[in-house]
């Protein structure tokens, strides 16, 4: 019960900070809705009914905290093109066939979100789905541009458009399009503030949001004419929003005569499709900025949408999706519950009951220019150079799903990107087994280490899109406050998207105090100097790999990186098979070296950190293994001993003549480790009780000592950096130790040692 | 509670073919012979000649001069059926099979006649994942801890194994099926009942395996490290994955139940193993 009440007294104690948000949110809410139905040839008043609805259900039954809901860019595209040709035309008939179709979708929703299959939308490959929101970014950009110039009547598919951008240009200078000139130049100076306020830094100006200055500015032009000037408004009508005076008493009713017709079920399909894709990448993103770190309920949240969509439908609404920037304004105004989604509603029905006449006076061209910056936002050719960096494959990839996407629609698009990237990756890795084989395998494996409670991670065979939901339902039941390694090492292939969405946990677990190490990619090939290029064992390319060996760092060998410039140590990620001061190590008797690589290594050159690869067996390597160990080259000889505390490799030293030794006067170090070594006295005089307190007192290693060197390990696999910098610290202290021990003394000292 | 009835390997029976491997094979099972101090009989599905004879002698020789431990013998006919009449016959405990590793990858496949041996003798097989000439040490052994009225017997038999084979460590790893967990992670509530629930299940088969520990006479356990490790994942498939991960030497399981015509459609718990052989398994029958 107390709970309750402190999280009442917590909800009302946030109340006015939410009421705020909510109402910044409305601000932008309200052009954008409106831009939003008017660029998918809905009514405008629609895309204000679907962020009202919206808002009000998904706060009540949504799974998320911080989203703002309401009509989406993506769904533009797939609306108009149900709009315009659902009724051969008819845009009123394709309107509410349109209706029916949101609504249709809604229910699909909602069957979504209560098999709880959100996690499906991780099936599409990252650069696919970049290509699909570029090229919608395309099509709003194309239409838009011209009804910017007011030029409203234009039609055509997106490559004529773009290409008749210069005669809508040219159109504005003939002397009798005068007055629609006056209306361009209104949308064109919209652009420039959306292009260029985040650019001013004042704080008045920014306490509005771009768009709704647009609207100010052009409400306010209206009264300039009507109050101060003699002259008519120049703006005609027919290029004003026309909002209804009856929005409140008629709806229209949506028509269901096409339900089985395939080309409405194609527009079922597809804005299904996109709604949960773009509602899932926003819920996604917004979870990174929730100040209060919690996770979103995408299934709940995909229920709620569903629900939202159907009302929306039913009162005459476009769709209703999550949205990234109205969300983000919500964050950034320190909205941090669901209340502020609510609050947008309200102030949203409240600007259409107040200011229904001030809203007519909105140009179409102002709003078309917040479409026009949209557009050019998600199409933004930086996203593009971005992709390039990774890899050509991914180029490839993005600009395949676009053009299919431009010329035939959204569903072919997306669906010709996914065939793209599998076809791609069958050619990095030059098989097509390595995937038929292990794709219905569960390739994961999730174990928590009994020692210290460590999420181990384990991916096998192929980790890419295809078989991502797997490792994805594996990662979302770890803590984000625990510690996680997840290791590739037997791992072929991993691909861009896997990368990307691992980055992304990176980055949750960081936030969330935990730590996110991935590790065993360093040996694989890339195809570009990116940290997420597409990593592969085979072949493919061992050029980049090895004539860019220091460029081209995994995260993990960044890490060590600073690491090594925290301590101001130097190092090295090239791979080295000169192997001299470690091979001797008794622990490698029977193994065989393969290879050394990633060493950290102090200027004095004392100590040594590498991640070495050896192999069991004399021909191809039985099993190989993975480790990160710590060399500490020491100033004079001791004795040799090895230290343990499995007695794992007991058979393996006792093979070398050590025996078993007891420390006296220690009887619970004595108990918990087995010393080996092979003079007992002097290892006896040599384990002093400050050794044998300092490495009773600390986490356990792994210690063999060959007379001038230690070898220090933990565990027989990659360490993680955190665990790296403890191994550091133990042994700096350990070297300390042992260099205080006055040994040649007390060799000297005692007479019962005469060899 | 306490008849604790450990199983011997007294006979080790071995098929043979004359290819580059036979010398490998060979030696790993006169040292399997001379682990367990058994009998072992060789089988070659084919004819017999003198030169073939003559060859087989010569690798034997090396290892016992008691020729009474070893048996030869030449069948012609279907080799999965010749193997397991001669091991029935023969009363044969234990049948060892080579795998293939495929050229180029290091992954070991298991061909499809010893498949169909390994899925019907009636005695425990020992797949070898790289037969070869020289010795090498099995240190760390992986046995399942699954929740099944074989278990016990083969970890007692484990224990057995690992004293003979000189193995320092013993991991017993508990495998539970997410669907027992029955939680589907969504946010932070489910991710916390998940949690707990992981975290009962696996101290609640932690405790069931402890139980079966306590029955382990002293003297098999004398010398070897004992941990538990519950991991969370498809049966069968994941303790191989386990395995592979902490570079075991060998892995024991449990012999499946007789296989239905849906296992075959969907994969086995060994079906798993087998498609892919993590490291050496020993199918405890």
């Amino acid at each position: 019960m107390k709970k309750t009440n402190n999280t009442t007294s917590g909800f009302m104690a946030q109340l006015p900070k939410n009421i705020f948000s909510g109402f910044v949110v409305s601000l932008i809410a309200l052009p954008l809705g409106l831009g939003l139905a008017l660029a998918s040839e809905a009514p405008p008043i629609s895309g204000i009914i679907a962020a009202v609805v919206g808002g009000i259900i998904v706060s009540i039954f949504g799974g998320s905290n911080v989203t703002i809901t309401g009509p989406g860019n993506g769904l533009v595209v797939v609306l108009l093109g149900a709009i315009t040709t659902l009724a051969n035309g008819d845009l009123y008939q394709g309107y509410i066939f349109t209706l029916a179709a949101i609504i249709c979708s809604g229910a699909l929703m909602i069957i979504i979100g209560q098999l709880k299959l959100g996690i499906l939308s991780d099936f599409f490959p990252s650069s696919a789905i970049q290509g699909m929101l570029a090229a919608i970014g395309i099509s709003i950009f194309a239409k838009q541009f011209h009804v910017m110039l007011a030029n409203t009547s234009i039609k055509g598919d997106t490559i004529s458009l773009l290409t008749d951008i210069p005669s809508s240009v040219l159109l504005l200078f003939e002397p009798e399009n005068k007055t629609i000139a006056i209306a361009a130049i209104v949308g064109v100076l919209s652009f420039l503030i959306m292009l260029f306020y985040g650019k001013i830094r004042n704080k008045y100006f920014q306490l509005v949001p771009a768009p709704m200055w647009i609207v100010l500015i052009a409400i306010g032009l209206s009264y300039y004419y009507e109050v101060f000037s003699s002259d008519p408004y120049p703006i005609d009508t027919e290029l004003l929003v026309q909002i209804p005076n009856d929005i409140f008493s008629k709806f229209p009713s949506p028509d269901f005569s096409l339900l089985l017709d395939p080309k409405f079920i194609s527009v079922v399909i597809a804005i299904t499709l996109i709604s949960s894709i773009e509602s899932l990448l926003s819920i996604k993103a917004v979870d990174k900025l929730d100040p209060l770190k919690r996770r979103s309920n995408i299934n709940k949240d995909l229920t709620a949408l569903g629900i939202a969509s159907i009302v929306s439908g039913f009162l005459g609404g476009l769709n209703v999706v999550t949205v990234i920037a109205r969300s983000s304004v919500n964050v950034n105004n320190s909205g941090s519950n669901r209340s502020s989604n609510f609050f947008h509603s309200f102030f949203l029905i409240l600007f259409v009951v107040l200011f229904q006449d001030q809203l007519r006076r909105i140009p179409l061209t102002a709003l078309a220019a917040i479409l026009v910056y949209t557009g050019y936002k998600l199409a933004a050719p930086r996203n593009l150079k971005d992709i390039a960096k990774i890899g050509k494959e991914q180029v490839f990839i993005f600009f395949a799903t676009i053009i299919a996407t431009i010329t035939t629609n959204l569903i072919t698009g997306i669906l010709i990107g996914i065939l793209a990237t599998i076809i791609i990756h069958f050619i990095l890795n030059k098989s097509v087994i390595l995937f038929a084989r292990n794709l219905f395998k569960p390739n994961v494996l999730m174990f928590k280490e009994g020692i210290n409670g460590t999420y181990f991670v384990s991916v096998k065979n192929f980790s890419s899109f295809l078989n991502y939901s797997r490792l994805k339902r594996k990662l979302d039941t770890i803590p984000e406050n625990q510690d996680t390694v997840i290791d590739f090492s037997l791992c072929d292939f991993v691909d861009y998207t896997v990368q990307d969405s691992l980055l992304g946990y990176q980055e949750t677990f960081k936030r969330k105090g935990g730590s996110f190490e991935i590790t065993g990619l360093d040996i694989h090939g890339t195809s570009s100097e990116h940290p997420l290029a597409v990593r592969s064992l085979i072949s493919f390319s061992k050029k980049a790999k090895i004539k860019n060996g220091t460029s081209n760092l995994t995260k993990r060998q960044q890490d060590l990186q600073h690491i090594a410039n925290d301590f101001s140590w130097g190092y090295d990620p090239q791979k080295t098979n000169d192997v001299i001061g470690v091979s001797d190590f008794v622990f490698f008797k029977t193994k065989k070296i393969n290879y050394l690589n990633n060493s950290i290594y102090d200027p004095q050159s004392v100590f040594k950190i590498f991640d070495i690869e050896f192999s069991e067996g004399e021909f191809i390597a039985r099993t190989s293994v993975r480790a990160t160990m710590l060399i500490i080259r020491l100033k004079k000889e001791i004795p040799k001993f090895t230290l343990d505390k499995e007695g794992l490799l007991e058979f393996l030293y006792k093979f070398s003549g050590f025996r078993d030794i007891d420390i006296q006067g220690h009887p619970d170090f004595s108990k918990r480790f087995f010393l080996l070594g092979e003079n007992p006295e002097k290892i006896q005089s040599f384990f002093t009780d400050e050794l044998v307190l300092f490495l009773e007192s600390n986490p356990y290693y792994h210690i063999e000592c060959k007379s001038d060197s230690l070898l220090i390990m933990s565990k027989t696999r990659l360490a993680s950096s955190k665990e790296i910098k403890s191994l550091i610290n133990y042994s700096t202290h350990l070297e300390k130790v042992i260099s205080g021990i006055q040994y040649d003394e007390i060799v000297l000292k005692s007479p019962k040692i005469k060899s | 509670m306490s008849e604790v009835n450990i199983h011997k390997f007294n006979t080790i029976l071995i098929g043979v073919a004359f290819s580059p491997n036979l010398k490998n094979n060979i030696f790993e099972a006169m040292r399997m012979v001379d682990f367990f101090d058994s009998n072992l009989v060789i089988v070659h599905v084919g004819t017999k000649t003198k030169e073939k004879e003559d060859r087989i002698k010569e690798l034997i020789s090396g290892f016992s001069d008691d020729d009474e431990k070893v048996v030869v013998i030449w069948k012609r006919g279907n080799p999965v059926s010749v193997i397991i009449d001669i091991a029935k016959e023969k009363n044969a405990d234990l049948v060892m099979l080579g795998a293939i590793p495929r050229e180029g990858l290091l992954k070991f496949y298991i061909g499809s006649i010893a498949r169909k041996i390994t899925r019907n003798a009636h005695c425990s097989v020992l797949l070898l994942i790289k037969p070869s000439e020289d010795l090498r040490p099995c240190n760390h052994i992986v046995v399942n801890g699954l929740k099944d009225e074989k278990t016990k017997q083969t970890i007692l038999d484990s224990f057995e194994i690992s004293q003979n084979l000189g193995a320092q460590k013993l991991t017993i790893v508990e495998e539970i099926s997410q669907q027992e967990v029955k939680v589907i992670v969504e946010d932070d509530q489910s991710l916390l009942k998940d949690t707990l629930i992981k975290e009962q299940l696996a101290q609640k088969e932690d405790l069931r395996v402890q139980h079966i520990l306590k029955d382990v006479p002293d003297d098999l356990k004398t010398g070897i490290v004992i941990n538990t490790q519950s991991i969370f994942g498809k049966r069968g498939y994941s303790i191989g994955h386990y395995a592979k991960v902490v570079a075991a030497d060998l892995l024991i399981m449990n012999a499946p139940k007789p296989s239905t015509f849906f296992d075959r459609i969907f994969l086995h718990d060994l079906e798993h193993i087998l498609s892919e052989l993590p490291t050496d398994v020993l199918i405890m029958r």
